[in-house]
């Protein structure tokens, strides 16, 4: 049964060198529960996330990060995260090591550890330089058609974090809007971090068919409104397109983002999240 | 009324997105790139194509933004959506499952065989400038009917030779698709600030099919790294009309308004 615990506390799920995915597409990034993993200094963390966003550009800035297995790293509709980048042209703060997959390999990957499946199988990376330098690219012959088909390993990470819109107070977790690959992402987890953005008597109307995670699938969830700000969550708060555009020259400079990371993140707590909610709102 | 007068006041950039727009038909289901593209399709679907289905890689499936997202998962896309489904039941499904007819990339550089990369300019391992990667391009390129690309011309995008192929294009030219057992067309066009080129039916090598109002030939040849052919039909690019240019200018208004209100 997933535990009601402080931010803090749910984060020393996290250990040193543990696979670690914070997942949520563009919609429901976990920040707040990033934050608490730098200010808690975790180390040689294997970050798996399909686009690592600000939040893992933050964390690779901050020395968490050992490598990151990741599909599309840029700074949606801005450029480029300019510490992802650092870290792999200059090796700074340390040298990250990569294992670069395409979205839909990702996701199949995300599935197949959900479904206990050692791989997942898709017909993808046609004619393409992405298995020449991923060597877990490898290829199976379909048994009924002859057909030769890409498979990558199932992703099995040690946590993954997610941030939902609301529990219950059993710890059900509902997520709506904007999915992505959280579901899989937790299922495929030994143990999982859900931040969400309040806690209800009863997680209300919503269809038969929605997406909710029982509470025994879960291992601590966090009450912090606004934790996924700068994105969003869906019927709470709007995507902090402004901020995503005011990141670029803060990352572009060590010692700027240093100095933004030691104001906003290291002598701050994840109260501060619902506070940049209310300048949203 | 609508005003279909050729206008002569519009920016390099303007007459690449009408002219790829008006590629797109209210038949096509289009799996849309962000940026370049997404303004394309928006504008195919604010003027001929009202039908046009239009689903991002997030999701959402036939979405009608009123503004254009700036990532690929704003909230905008899946509160106009039809339905939203999980990551993964979009690559397999929709994508995999061949429901889309075309998708509609951009890149940061691209061959005369139309491959794309976006992932590093130098070595892999010790890279000049690392770019963003594949996300769902290298699945796109293979997966949907045929494929679009738009991108502004210069020396450093059209290059001779790509230092990585993050998606299939032509490969090395005609039948390089086949001898992969790829079914599906591969890009069909590519719409520039300069140009429209198209594959060479045999060679599959890109050939300016017409030229921007105004562009000449050596204009074209100084923005490409290859000596860059010309079709024997080769014509001039209809000019953007009053109509689409207000569509398209009110709707960056709109954007621009939207996202500066997003503090």
């Amino acid at each position: 049964m997933a535990e009601f615990l402080t931010l803090s506390q749910a984060i020393e799920t996290v250990r040193d060198g543990d696979t670690v995915a914070m997942e949520g597409f563009t919609h429901l990034i976990p920040y707040a529960a990033g934050h608490e993993v730098i200010r808690q200094g975790r180390k040689q963390l294997t970050l798996v996330r399909m686009t690592p966003d600000l939040i893992y550009d933050q964390l690779i800035g901050m020395g968490c990060a050992e490598k990151l297995v990741f599909s599309w790293g840029g700074n949606p509709g801005v450029g480029s995260l300019h510490r992802l980048r650092e870290a792999v042209e200059k090796g700074w703060p340390n040298r990250l090591e990569v294992e670069e997959h395409s979205h839909a390999a990702m996701a199949n990957a995300y599935e197949a550890g959900a479904a206990n499946l050692p791989f997942a199988v898709l017909r993808g990376y046609k004619g393409v330089d992405l298995p020449k330098v991923n060597p877990t690219i490898r290829s199976v012959t379909c048994p009924y058609t002859g057909e030769v088909l890409a498979t990558v390993p199932a992703i099995r990470p040690d946590v993954s974090i997610i941030h939902a819109q609301r529990a219950d107070r059993a710890g059900n977790v509902l997520l709506e809007g904007i999915v992505g690959v959280q579901k899989e992402a937790v299922l495929a987890a030994r143990r999982s971090v859900v931040t969400v953005e309040e806690v209800v008597d009863d997680l209300g109307p919503r269809s038969p068919n929605a997406i909710v995670l029982p509470s025994w699938t879960v291992t601590a969830i966090s009450v912090v409104p606004g934790g996924a700000y700068p994105s969003y969550a869906h019927g709470y708060y709007k995507r902090a397109n402004s901020f995503y555009q005011a990141w670029d020259p803060i990352a572009r400079d060590r010692d700027t983002f240093l100095a933004w990371m030691r104001e906003h993140v290291l002598e701050r707590g994840p109260e501060d999240f619902a506070s940049r909610l209310a300048k949203v709102a | 009324m609508t005003d279909q007068t050729p206008s002569t006041t519009y920016s390099a950039t303007e007459i690449m997105t009408v002219t790829a727009a008006r590629a797109l038909s209210a038949e096509d289901v289009c799996f849309v790139g962000i940026g370049a593209p997404s303004a394309a399709c928006n504008l195919a679907r604010l003027t001929h194509a009202p039908g046009v289905t239009l689903i991002y890689e997030s999701g959402t499936i036939d979405t009608k933004p009123q503004v254009l997202p700036l990532s690929i998962g704003d909230g905008e896309l899946c509160e106009t959506a039809l339905t939203t489904v999980s990551v993964p039941e979009m690559f397999r499904y929709w994508l995999q499952g061949g429901r889309i007819t075309v998708g509609f990339l951009g890149g940061a550089q691209i061959d005369r065989y139309a491959n794309l990369n976006t992932t590093v300019v130098g070595d892999y391992d010790k890279p000049k400038v690392r770019l963003p990667g594949g996300g769902g391009a290298p699945e796109i390129a293979t997966n949907c009917g045929e494929i679009f690309i738009t991108m502004a011309m210069s020396p450093r995008a059209f290059v001779d030779k790509l230092p990585f192929i993050t998606s299939f294009g032509h490969g090395t030219g005609a039948g390089s698709r086949e001898a992969l057992g790829v079914k599906t067309k591969g890009p069909t066009r590519v719409f520039t600030d300069l140009c429209v080129l198209e594959p060479h039916p045999d060679t599959k090598e890109l050939q300016v099919v017409t030229l921007h109002p105004g562009v000449t030939r050596e204009r074209v040849q100084e923005q490409c790294g290859w000596p860059v052919k010309f079709a024997d039909d080769c014509s001039e690019t209809p000019a953007p009309t009053a109509e689409e240019l207000k569509i398209l200018r009110d709707l960056h208004e709109r954007t621009k308004l939207a996202h500066q209100g997003e503090a």
